[in-house]
């Protein structure tokens, strides 16, 4: 059988993002797949070593639109650490109330994907009204829905009421209910299954070998929790358990998100019931010693990590972040392979992707020169003038051809 | 002559089939998004989204074959607005009935298939190959069943002219009750016929973006659009007519609001359906048309020998 090579993206409807997957298709199965990033790249890393700390966390927060709260958290983390600061109890806890309810709609909202891409737009629709209340708990606590902006180095910006956790455990009550349906979907739905398990296989040893993490790591088995292993913020004082699955397949990431999802809603209870009086926020020096610092965080999509190095001014020397989706990336093409290409979709979207939080650069070098180089605008212009025209295609006439284009028409 | 034009092309012909495919469209989607807990489009969408796709530019693939692929959307309109001609709507006899006139209507319907699968393969894109290629797989899977589900009934009836089946029906209501697997059957087809979930995989948007239709824009995609609508309309009537015979004694207002609770019974079915499942794969989808659906549509033949022989007694 012949093979065809068919590029799902960097535009494409199965993608909410630009990413590139080369898959070498025999008929309708996946021979060979292949991931290409670099669309999105937004230089953040360098941006953080041109701002002071305060600005900085508002820009990380900015690497991801769904776990936003993951990133500043652990940007924050690293600058404390540095700075020797011990956050107060009750901002410890509400860093983690926002944690979590930030879980809860990211794992809504996955739902909803996963739904959406094997064509079951009714479980998105269901998934995403409900997603809603935790939305509007979001908004109630910082005055936004995705980017809350609520850490600060030593603390938290806002307090909560009480009525606000009476809110959050109203609304944490209808959430559960409706999860519980939602896995009984999963788990009993004919059509739902048949497109979800044995999709996308993924062994323990491949999951360990390829560096996964996160719900994608742990439904091949992999127990592995940052929350658990390294505790931060209050996870210590809280009483949970690590949602592990040995389906490794999109069926059991699924099984292990709605289960996070139950435990989620039993932490958020015990955050409340617990929440401690006092000050929310220790005063942080302006300027942070010289020092380096390395932060650990169990963002929804996975493991969250974020290196921060200090030169003893107000702004950092270097802020490196590793986001969950680039550990989990390299596990991708190994589970494209010998599914159906009705499947990629499903297959991308269940280590729930974030590619602009990933999104890596590359440096060009000159294989002889071994410099970097660098080239001015003008000679990046004739660079692929040239490059073009070797290739039998001449620009140089393009205008004129364009204009009797739309003359002819 | 002018009547026969003033049914060809008004009444019920082409103008009514049209609107008639936009309103049931707007129920369509009307329905399915209350049940998904959405509001749902205004009543003038199909209309609007019609007049909108007319208005725009129609861009050809440099590669593509530019006759087949502007001649395809006509032949498919044509020939799914064509079959109304020899279904029997609220009346007991279609307009131009004759005996045989089943087979002509199964041959007006695959039609758009086979023209959605030339339409795919002659704009030579990637996505539409691999839709095409889907489509005309599918096409083999829910075929036969939809045949044979639609033919075993017209055995009891001894007849196949669908005016003759309807009228067999209408005067003995009970022996409908013998079809029900048949209708469930067709019904399943029909769902893999106007490719809704969770028979939509020669389009799967989150695959192939829009299957043989990727390339389409303009007018060319609207009469695609429209050719789906009517697709609905006809297979709707069809079934009606053959599995929900009633009223057509009534006087002619009472007949046509029995017509149409009847078309809304089974667009409602059909909305139902694609509400409640996720897309198939291409595979599980055979599968399921030859392991469950086929066999299923033979017992439906098998019991309405046996009853032929027993009534015959």
């Amino acid at each position: 059988m012949n093979r065809i090579k068919i590029p799902v993206g960097p535009q494409h409807p199965a993608l909410k993002e630009p990413a590139n997957f080369q898959l070498v298709l025999e008929g309708e199965k996946i021979y060979e797949a292949s991931v290409r990033l670099g669309y999105n790249h937004r230089g953040i890393e360098k941006a953080c070593e041109q701002r002071s700390y305060i600005q900085d966390i508002y820009l990380v927060e900015r690497v991801c639109g769904i776990c936003s709260h993951s990133h500043s958290t652990a940007f924050v983390q690293a600058v404390e650490e540095i700075a020797g600061l011990q956050i107060p109890p009750r901002a410890a806890y509400i860093r983690t109330l926002i944690g979590e309810l930030e879980r809860i709609h990211s794992h809504l909202l996955w739902l909803g994907v996963a739904g959406h891409e094997v064509g079951f737009d009714t479980l998105l629709m269901y998934t995403w009204r409900d997603r809603e209340i935790v939305m509007d708990l979001l908004a109630e606590l910082t005055g936004n829905r995705v980017n809350y902006g609520i850490n600060t180095i030593g603390g938290v910006r806002r307090d909560v009421s009480p009525e606000q956790l009476a809110d959050i455990s109203k609304g944490i009550d209808a959430l559960e209910e409706r999860t519980k349906y939602y896995i009984q979907v999963a788990t009993e739905e004919a059509t739902l299954i048949a497109r979800l398990s044995k999709v996308g296989f993924l062994s323990h040893t491949d999951a360990l070998k390829l560096g996964a993490v996160g719900p994608t790591a742990r439904a091949c088995g992999v127990d592995r929790d940052m929350r658990r292993d390294d505790p931060y913020a209050a996870y210590a004082d809280l009483d949970f358990k690590v949602i592990v699955d040995n389906h490794s397949d999109v069926y059991g990431r699924t099984l292990v998100r709605a289960g996070e999802l139950m435990q989620t809603y039993g932490m958020v209870r015990q955050l409340v019931k617990k929440m401690p009086a006092g000050e929310i926020t220790v005063r942080a020096p302006r300027k942070i010693p010289a020092g380096e610092a390395f932060s650990r965080y169990e963002a929804p999509r996975g493991e969250d990590v974020h290196y921060v190095q200090a030169n003893g001014s107000e702004k950092p020397e270097r802020v490196k972040i590793r986001a969950p989706t680039l550990a989990n990336l390299s596990a991708v093409s190994k589970m494209l392979e010998d599914n159906y290409l009705a499947d990629a979709p499903i297959v991308i979207a269940a280590i729930d992707p974030c590619f602009s939080c990933t999104d890596r650069a590359l440096a060009i070098k000159d294989a002889q020169k071994g410099a970097h180089g660098a080239m001015e605008w003008g000679n990046l212009r004739e660079y692929g003038i040239e490059w073009h025209r070797q290739r039998g295609i001449d620009f140089s006439d393009l205008n004129k051809r364009f204009a009797k284009l739309m003359e002819k028409n | 002559m002018l009547n026969s034009l003033f049914s060809l092309f008004v009444f019920p012909g082409f103008f009514f089939v049209i609107f008639a495919s936009l309103a049931f469209e707007y129920a369509d989607r009307k329905i399915h998004a209350r049940m998904q807990n959405r509001k749902g489009p205004p009543w003038f969408q199909p209309l609007a989204d019609l007049i909108k796709l007319l208005a725009k530019q129609s861009i050809v693939p440099e590669n593509a074959d530019r006759m087949l692929f502007r001649l395809m959307p006509i032949v498919a309109l044509a020939a799914a607005t064509a079959s109304i001609l020899y279904i029997p709507l609220w009346r007991s006899n279609s307009l131009y009935a004759f005996d045989g006139d089943l087979i002509v209507v199964f041959y007006l319907l695959t039609l758009p298939t086979m023209a959605l699968f030339l339409a795919g393969w002659s704009s030579t894109s990637l996505y539409s190959l691999i839709g095409a290629v889907r489509s005309l797989t599918q096409l083999f899977a829910y075929e036969v069943p939809f045949f044979i589900g639609l033919l075993a009934p017209c055995i009891l009836a001894d007849t196949w002219s669908l005016s003759g089946v309807a009228e067999y029906y209408a005067k003995m209501p009970a022996m409908m009750l013998v079809n029900v697997i048949g209708f469930g059957v067709a019904l399943i087809a029909l769902l893999g016929k106007l490719e809704k979930v969770p028979f939509d995989i020669p389009e799967a948007e989150t695959e192939i973006v829009a299957g043989p239709l990727t390339e389409y824009s303009g007018w060319a995609l609207a009469l695609f659009r429209l050719t789906l609508d009517v697709e609905l309309f006809v297979g709707a009537s069809l079934l009606a007519a053959v599995f929900l015979p009633f009223g057509f004694g009534l006087p002619a207002w009472a007949a046509f609001v029995v017509y149409i609770l009847r078309l809304l019974i089974i667009v409602g079915l059909i909305t139902l359906l694609r509400t409640l499942f996720a897309r198939l794969r291409l595979e599980q989808m055979v599968n399921f048309c030859w392991k469950y659906l086929a066999p299923a549509a033979l017992l439906q033949l098998v019991i309405n020998l046996c009853c032929k022989a027993f009534l015959s007694q």
